[in-house]
């Protein structure tokens, strides 16, 4: 495979309802259990009958890479360059971060290091063609390179090949400095990985420097905690001592909106992660909760019951201009913008019963229902304005199967998919940059964790594991 | 009808026997008894504490005199001639008990001693209004995923309403509490509609819309913790408390 081939194939997240896609999907599932076989068989029966929206009730694949092969990738240990006493230290919390970006991707077909060859490359006259296109590995690209720790940096540089290109092979190379420390070789491995998922994953940016904002109680009480999208480096930003809920970042990561509790009642805060403090914003009165930004970063909208009943208001960024949007008796709560246009606002309403989601034009106009049944909150609106993913206890009611669920809708069709399968409370789905994976809340383990996965419902990891974590938001990039 | 001789039998047994019953219990009965012998002269006693109240920290004076007595005790002090007196300072209040025994018998006289303990410390007007508040304010509870007050909660309300009535002094808050089920955001707006739902009550019940403040706490603060209905409809509810 050569890598000019790679760089045409585009990368899209689409639902894949076109029949054969989807059937080629079973057909690969089949092998994986029993149960699927049976869901398989049922539903390639059923796909002669029924229309399209029978897909939708099972595990099929939505997103990232479909109708695309995944790129075979093999990366190599880096090797170290001098004799410092810090490379062992430094090289290993860089090859595992790299590692783990990679296959976190969601777009690579990582080769087991089991079937490198015994002597891995340092450098590119290092690189025998023969040992990685072939059997065993038969990797497709190969990411290597070396590492050395000089003073108080550590100097990495990074190759990707295309092995099966003996001619041109060289993809990429880099060179990185840092502070000789884990957090800074962590920070390059994430980089070099950001190179290579953008080079051959069709140009969309990686998302291994984004960051991820939660609700932890691990100090006492519900505070606004930030942390690496892999769910390293954890720490505590705000320290109010009362409860902090629903944190949201603005696009340009300078400021953090959230909910909190003061002697009056719940006000919308602002956190600058600039200044690393919180900064004024209005209080309206009432129970103001659920900010959220617009994709440009100048409004924010968000749920208050300052005019009565909790209704959906927009202000401008700093507060100012605040007007209400809803005017039923809601309660309307978790709006979020349609991220690629701004035009439009996703939100919660109880104005029928049970909540629903609804959609509406941002001054407020034109409301659509979008979920038709159950308990259906916690809309999260996709990067490239195509799907919300949202929290659904479908059957909803007394001796009812299923629980709460990540789903995956199509806005313009409406059709759906369930990503979540396997137990547990989950809730607040937040998308990351790239669109191709989702982080959320599950109490799948016994206690509220914060969890991501793939955008089509695979590769699910556990990324809190102390206290009690929710209310995941996922940095714009 | 004739009677067998079975029957003739058996009521003759039993006629017998119910007259032997009776003579047997005739002979039981007890003699009259002796007449008493002469007795010795009883003893008599009388004890007094002057004065019978005094403040802590203050004495008295125990003042007692018995007759025909040849061992007197009072508890708490031991043997004491047959008439005295004494100082005594007691702590707590206590009642000082005399025992006179003769040859006639004993007999037994009291002098109670009250001990008066220094004014309690002024209560405050907003204890009493809070004791007040949680004795005679019920909480509202509310259907699941409901807001509307449930015509069994009206009374709980009526009675809120004339409470507050009655004490027109007293701020009051409401909070909007949920139970553990569903999305936290929802629950925090639910939460709200519950605490207005129960302040519009009772504003229409005659209290000042101005003296009733409302707070959401959804799901955050439960009353109960465990995942059932009990507990579900205890965290469902409108909880009362004086704003501070």
């Amino acid at each position: 495979m050569s890598y000019s081939h790679l760089k045409s194939s585009t990368y899209r997240t689409t639902i894949p309802f076109p029949i054969s896609t989807f059937a080629g999907e079973m057909v690969s599932n089949l092998f994986h259990s029993p149960v699927h076989r049976f869901r398989c068989t049922l539903l390639l029966g059923l796909t002669f009958f029924i229309a399209l929206p029978c897909f939708a009730q099972d595990w099929i694949r939505t997103g990232t890479g479909l109708g695309v092969e995944k790129v075979r990738l093999a990366a190599s240990d880096f090797k170290a360059t001098t004799q410092d006493p810090k490379n062992a230290d430094l090289l290993k919390a860089f090859n595992d971060t790299l590692w783990n970006d990679l296959d976190n991707a969601g777009i690579f077909d990582m080769v087991s290091k089991s079937f490198y060859p015994l002597q891995v490359p340092g450098n590119p006259s290092e690189v025998r063609f023969e040992a990685w296109n072939g059997p065993p590995p038969n990797a497709s690209m190969l990411a290597f390179g070396d590492l050395g720790v000089t003073a108080n940096n550590v100097l990495v540089h990074g190759w990707l090949y295309d092995v099966k290109n003996t001619a041109s092979p060289q993809v990429l190379g880099k060179q990185y400095t840092d502070s000789a420390t884990t957090e800074g070789a962590r920070l390059i491995a994430h980089r070099f990985a950001n190179e290579i998922i953008f080079r051959l994953g069709g140009g969309v940016a990686g998302i291994c420097e984004s960051k991820i904002y939660f609700v932890s109680d691990r100090s006492g009480h519900k505070e606004i905690w930030e942390m690496d999208y892999d769910g390293s480096n954890q720490h505590q930003l705000t320290h109010l001592g009362t409860i902090s809920l629903s944190p949201r970042i603005s696009p340009d990561g300078s400021r953090l909106a959230f909910s909190s509790l003061n002697k009056s009642g719940w006000d919308i805060m602002m956190y600058s992660t600039e200044l690393s403090r919180t900064v004024s914003f209005p209080r309206f009165g009432g129970t103001n909760l659920s900010p959220t930004w617009s994709p440009d970063g100048t409004r924010v909208a968000f749920s208050s019951s300052r005019a009565g009943e909790p209704n959906i208001f927009i202000a401008d960024a700093s507060g100012g201009n605040s007007r209400r949007l809803t005017t039923d008796r809601g309660p309307d709560v978790g709006p979020t913008f349609n991220r690629k246009t701004g035009s439009q606002i996703a939100f919660v309403s109880g104005r029928t019963g049970l909540p629903q989601i609804y959609t509406m034009e941002a001054d407020g106009t034109n409301v659509q229902r979008v979920t038709d049944q159950g308990y259906a909150v916690s809309p999260s609106w996709s990067p490239n304005g195509q799907f919300l993913s949202f929290s659904w206890f479908r059957k909803y009611g007394a001796g009812a199967p299923g629980a709460n669920d990540i789903y995956l809708m199509d806005i313009a069709s409406k059709q759906w998919v369930q990503l979540t399968h396997d137990g547990g409370r989950n809730d607040f789905p937040s998308w990351s940059p790239d669109g191709r994976h989702i982080v959320f809340q599950s109490s799948r383990s016994g206690t509220e964790q914060i969890w991501s996965m793939l955008a089509d419902g695979t590769k699910v990891q556990q990324l809190t594991f102390s206290g009690r974590n929710s209310q995941p938001n996922w940095s714009w990039k | 009808m004739k009677q067998s001789p079975k029957m003739k039998w058996i009521t003759l047994v039993f006629i017998f026997g119910a007259i032997m019953m009776l003579g047997a219990c005739k002979k039981k009965a007890a003699p009259p008894p002796p007449p008493p012998p002469p007795a010795p002269p009883s003893p008599t006693a009388s004890i007094s504490a002057n004065p019978n109240s005094i403040d802590k920290g203050m004495s008295t004076t125990l003042t007692w005199q018995t007759t025909n007595a040849t061992d007197v005790s009072i508890d708490g002090i031991g043997a004491v001639q047959p008439n005295g007196t004494q100082q005594v300072t007691p702590t707590d209040s206590t009642t000082y008990h005399l025992v006179a025994k003769g040859a006639g018998g004993t007999q037994e006289a009291t002098a109670r001693v009250t001990v008066n303990a220094p004014p309690p410390p002024p209560t405050t007007t907003s204890l009493t209004d809070e004791e007040l508040f949680a004795r005679s304010v019920k909480d509202v509870y509310f259907d699941y995923d409901s807001d509307a007050i449930r015509p069994d909660q009206q009374a709980s309300v009526q009675g809120d309403a004339s409470f507050l009535g009655q004490h027109s002094g007293i701020p009051v808050t409401v909070e909007g509490h949920c139970d553990e089920r569903g999305s936290t955001e929802y629950n925090l707006a639910l939460g709200d509609r519950r605490a207005n739902s129960v302040k519009n009550a009772l504003t229409a019940a005659g209290v000042s819309a101005s003296r009733i403040k409302t707070i959401s706490y959804g799901k955050e603060k439960p009353f109960c913790t465990e995942s059932n209905e009990t507990c579900w409809q205890q965290n469902r509810r409108g909880h009362f408390t004086i704003t501070k």
